[in-house]
């Protein structure tokens, strides 16, 4: 499983970033989603790559095989 | 079939309205009629909720006299909010705005937040040992934090926290209301002119070197004002007193200071101060849950029902400070969700802790059912807050 990221749909809200900062950060120019590390290392990281796509408000992200 | 006339009242203080709390039991997606009679659909489960606000054939723009939010003063020159237009014009403005909310742009302001807390409970300390916290602390820390955003000289401080403080209270007539209103908003043009000429390192400063008009940002200054100024404000008040009744909750919090953070997420889950702003117009026939909801009708998302939605915050009515409630719906959801959630979940989280922390005595001066709510007002939140240490 990996995570891909619409910037087209982000809102910038920041959600991800809040739930996983190792796995998400901000463009500092426009505040969109940056993914710093797609494929989550292990379980514990792949439940918060699920949590930051239910919470993103934009629907911006998704987990895809 | 005449619809039931529902009330947005908030009577108990931990509770949802208990006709909303009805509705998600027994007819989840419902016509309803409100007290002055206009007719809407409300919606209640938390995925219904979370769809309409995603969806943007739900429309924000208040320009539409459709919209229920449209005010007929708004004639065609009405320059709107980020709140009461869609997507692409909310698109564009809300996206030169986002790069001043970042987390890690938030993140830099913690220090300069945490002294502005401690100054705040050093004023407190220092005085009798009883005061309105409202007044002390919960309305002048948004307050602060926003104008230093906006770049208002220090000089210019108390102009700018008084007016924002009447325009905020409950307890100022409407006539003292409308004059903070044309204060702050003369005040914002006049300080937009001002950074033109003198330049600082603040939001205004920066929209301004990126292309936005000058006319265009009072506006914007303003939103950003009132936005995040009231509600951050009831939040703190609201979790405070939460705390003072429920010692248990205060006493957790105590004993692991660690769990400050999902505990503002669970206080936020809890109150969702802010419900009637999601309102939609449809723009199209829209099937929710199963439901036809047609062009031109109007729907609410009854968030704070939602946020009580046992499918999913399990034993939803009780307050879980370890349960993650980071799906709430409190900040909206979709292209609206709030701007500044972020900076008001970075004040929540300071006052808290260092409150916990410095006032180990602090009680209520009132019984908890004395407090003064605003039950009826667009944000839910307390008037006063009486406390002694």
């Amino acid at each position: 499983m990996h995570l891909e990221a619409n910037r087209d749909r982000c809102v910038g809200s920041g959600q991800c970033v809040l739930v996983d900062p190792d796995a998400f950060d901000q463009d500092d120019a426009d505040g969109l989603v940056v993914l710093l590390r797609a494929q989550p290392h292990d379980d514990a990281g792949l439940a918060r790559a699920r949590e930051a796509v239910n919470v993103c408000p934009g629907r911006a992200l998704s987990l895809a095989d | 079939m005449t619809s039931p006339t529902i009330s947005f009242t908030r009577t108990e203080p931990y509770r949802p309205p208990a006709d909303h709390v009805k509705l998600q039991a027994e007819a989840p997606i419902s016509r309803v009629r409100r007290p002055d009679g206009r007719e809407l659909w409300v919606l209640t489960r938390h995925e219904d909720v979370r769809a309409m606000l995603m969806d943007t054939r739900f429309s924000s723009d208040r320009r539409d006299p459709r919209h229920p939010a449209h005010m007929a003063h708004m004639g065609p020159d009405y320059k709107p909010g980020l709140i009461e237009m869609d997507p692409p014009e909310h698109t564009a403005l809300r996206r030169s705005l986002i790069g001043e909310f970042t987390v890690s742009r938030l993140a830099a302001w913690r220090p300069r937040i945490q002294q502005m807390v401690d100054e705040s409970i050093d004023a407190m300390l220092a005085g009798p040992a009883h005061t309105d916290l409202v007044e002390a602390l919960s309305l002048p820390i948004p307050s602060m934090v926003i104008s230093e955003m906006l770049g208002v000289p220090y000089t210019d401080h108390a102009f700018f926290q008084e007016n924002s403080a009447n325009f905020s209270r409950i307890d100022t007539t409407p006539e003292q209301k409308g004059a903070a209103v044309a204060n702050l908003r003369g005040y914002l043009a006049d300080l937009v002119q001002q950074k033109l000429k003198e330049p600082g390192n603040d939001l205004l400063t920066r929209q301004l070197a990126a292309g936005v008009a000058p006319e265009d940002l009072g506006p914007i200054g303003f939103l950003l004002l009132i936005a995040g100024h009231e509600t951050t404000a009831n939040m703190i008040s609201l979790s405070i007193a939460t705390l003072l009744d429920r010692r248990e909750k205060l006493q957790a919090l105590r004993d692991d200071p660690a769990i400050t953070v999902g505990a503002v997420e669970e206080l936020l889950r809890y109150f969702t101060i802010a419900e009637v702003g999601h309102q939609r117009l449809a723009l199209a026939d829209i099937e929710i849950g199963g439901v036809l909801i047609r062009e031109g009708e109007v729907v609410f998302g009854l968030a704070h029902t939602a946020n009580r939605d046992a499918s999913v915050f399990p034993e939803p009515d009780d307050l879980d400070f370890t349960r993650l409630a980071r799906n709430h719906l409190a900040f909206g959801f979709g292209p609206h969700q709030c701007l500044g959630q972020n900076l008001a979940r970075l004040e929540l989280e300071i006052v808290l802790a260092t409150v916990l922390r410095r006032m180990p005595t602090l009680r209520l001066a009132v019984p908890f059912d004395e407090i003064p709510f605003k039950e009826n007002g667009p944000n839910y939140g307390v008037n006063e807050l009486q406390v002694a240490w």
